[in-house]
């Protein structure tokens, strides 16, 4: 793979250097600003002017993590000894420990729901993306187009009759409805570009497994599958970041049961006044799967990415 | 081992004819080339017999056995492709176990180690039996390649323009190495090129291909001294055949259009007068462009001749060829 560039001037590399620093300071700011909310008190995340120093404290995430109950001070002080360091941050605020709160159920529903539809998805996309690819479909074109046409209108467009569907079918709060929605919406964007992935497998190593003498199923595991594994990877994390993400439709498809983490953290907001460090303690721990899955991935993101850019 | 027949093969692409009733037997042991340009339907004839491509018409025998019908891989044949001929997400090892791990193989786990290890020392790749395959030269992955197929016993090798994508040199290397592997092994071999060179020095028959339809079956020499056709006559030869009106020297036998002549069939120093265009030293041999009668020839000459451009060389025919105005030969 090689290919001549000739190398950008030193003034370029600055400028590219500075908007690449700026857009990347732009981007991680709101980030980096809730994950420091979360562990500030409830009287320093409203403070005003905003502090940026100040003294952390895991109040935010033991909220997350807990309903409770305000007691007075003379009960308080009948209670025996605080068991743990989580209910002495509880009892500090003047409150006891009630319960669990659901942040748990609700961040599981989310992994479920997420991982699910987008495993789901890979699956049906890469068959799909592979018989489009390489087989003689009728109306090949056509059907790309309707697959892509899918996404030419916003999917909460169609939230009523989805809604009407889901209730006829029993599907409405349940995990299976979300994982079959999330792939649904996200099956043309990941058709489409695994396509392109696809085709650009030169079709003799599948020519060349055949005479090997394996069967074009096998063939397809054994060689195409290990060679299209980039635009797998960084498919699934568009995948994952669309279901991972979805608030519309989880709001209104989800109540109970399936519900996931987004419709979820700003209820945390209602709970006993504005629990700004609690909310903001329920986004950062939501960030980590995906940004996890990402880094796990990103060799190959960034080659997906550029993928086809490149002639070699 | 065993003899492939192919019998009254069509195939079709919409309006284009790849094949036309396309009759071939490639006898046992035998190393045929299929020679013709671009489009001539050779490479086309080896996916039909891999099964990679089904024919509209026609049959496809191996060892006596139909294979209409059959998968590529129950047809026991090894392919060595131009190019992309490694899977780029495997070891050099990998690649030459691939076939014997596939699920029709079932060579047992020691015997697989002990042919690969055997192989890569044949071809000399053995001290690169652990590199990625995309970390090899392009001698090196078309060596893998032909390793792949020879790891197998297969009842045939199919070799698409295996050295098309080689520099000359390890062109020539491994031309040598192929017939010698051939000729060890008795193996029955179809390759494919373009190339004259492949096909003078490594057939024991060549089948010129024109159109989809073979034109003329035989040993190398009896092509290059006795063709057909116009158009076989052009196949081989270097410099190409001179293709002159029939009576540009004379009289001609009735019905011929066109004389034949290979530079040994020009005569130099006497005959008609001729004008030397131009000298083209090669070092081994030396090209003649000669002018006659306001014709191109080209031939060759003395290595060290003392010509220069603007001399006068005599020439004349020495048992041209004698082609018809549809290009089929015409004995005297």
């Amino acid at each position: 793979m090689s290919y001549s560039v000739s190398d950008p001037s030193r003034r370029t590399k600055w400028i590219a250097g500075i908007a690449v620093t700026l857009y990347a300071v732009i981007t991680i700011l709101p980030l980096l600003w809730i994950i420091a909310t979360g562990f500030k008190s409830p009287a320093d995340s409203i403070a005003y002017p905003p502090k940026i120093f100040f003294e952390p404290t895991l109040e935010g995430y033991v909220n997350l993590f807990t309903t409770r109950t305000r007691v007075n001070p003379e009960e308080m002080a009948a209670l025996p000894e605080a068991q743990t360091w989580y209910e002495q941050i509880v009892r500090d605020q003047g409150q006891i420990i009630a319960g669990p709160s659901r942040y748990g159920e609700r961040f599981l529903n989310s992994v479920i729901i997420g991982f699910g539809s987008t495993f789901l998805c890979m699956i049906l996309g890469t068959a799909a993306a592979y018989a489009f690819s390489r087989f003689r479909v009728p109306l090949k074109e056509d059907l790309l187009f309707f697959i892509l046409s899918t996404r030419m209108m916003p999917p909460i467009a169609v939230a009523i009759p989805i809604f009407l569907m889901f209730r006829n079918l029993g599907l409405n709060d349940t995990h299976l409805g979300m994982i079959l929605l999330y792939t649904a919406v996200n099956l043309s964007l990941s058709v489409w570009l695994l396509k392109g992935f696809i085709d650009e497998i030169p079709i003799e190593y599948e020519e060349a497994a055949l005479i090997d003498g394996y069967t074009r199923f096998q063939a397809f595991i054994k060689v195409v599958l290990p060679q299209a594994a980039t635009g797998i990877a960084s498919t699934a994390i568009f995948c994952l970041i669309f279901a991972w993400n979805e608030y519309a439709f989880a709001v209104l498809l989800t109540s109970g049961t399936a519900q996931t983490a987004p419709p979820f953290i700003p209820t945390i907001i209602g709970v006993g006044g504005k629990d700004w460090p609690a909310v903001a303690a329920g986004a950062s721990i939501f960030l980590i799967p995906v940004m996890v899955f990402t880094i796990l991935l990103r060799k190959h993101l960034l080659r997906g990415i550029t993928f086809g850019a490149v002639r070699k | 081992m065993a003899e492939i027949v192919l019998r009254n093969i069509t195939r079709r692409y919409g309006e284009l004819t790849a094949l036309e009733k396309l009759d071939l037997t490639v006898p046992d042991g035998a190393f045929v080339v299929l020679l013709g340009p671009t489009g001539a339907g050779k490479t086309t004839t080896l996916r039909i017999v891999s099964g990679l491509e089904a024919p509209d018409l026609g049959e496809v025998f191996i060892g006596g056995q139909p294979m209409n019908g059959l998968p590529p891989a129950q047809r026991n044949v090894a392919m060595v492709f131009q190019q992309y001929s490694l899977y780029p997400h495997l070891t050099v090892r990998d690649n030459l176990s691939f076939p014997l791990k596939s699920p029709l193989s079932q060579t047992p786990r020691h015997a697989i180690a002990e042919k690969v290890v055997r192989v890569a020392e044949t071809l000399q790749i053995a001290h690169k039996l652990d590199n990625k395959a995309t970390e090899l030269s392009g001698g090196e992955m078309q060596r893998v390649s032909i390793g792949r197929a020879l790891v197998r016993n297969p009842s045939v090798y199919l070799m698409d323009e295996p050295l098309s994508s080689l520099d000359a040199k390890l062109r020539a290397d491994l031309r040598i190495e192929l017939k010698s592997i051939q000729a060890d092994s008795g193996a029955t071999l179809l390759y494919v090129t373009h190339d004259q060179t492949e096909a003078m020095t490594m057939a024991s028959h060549i089948g010129v291909l024109d159109h989809g339809r073979l034109v003329q079956f035989g040993p190398p020499r009896e092509i290059y001294a006795d063709p057909v056709s116009l158009y076989a006559a052009s196949r081989l030869g270097q410099p190409r055949i001179n293709i002159l009106p029939a009576d540009l020297f004379g009289p001609a036998p009735s019905g011929a259009k066109f004389i034949g002549l290979r530079p040994e069939q020009i005569c130099q120093g006497k005959g008609q007068d001729s004008l030397v265009a131009r000298v083209e030293r090669l070092g081994d041999q030396t090209r003649l462009h000669l002018k006659f009668r306001d014709h191109d020839i080209v031939t060759i000459t003395d290595a060290h001749t003392a010509l220069h451009a603007g001399d006068i060389v005599p020439i004349q025919p020495d048992a041209p060829f004698f082609f018809a105005a549809d290009g089929a030969r015409i004995r005297a």
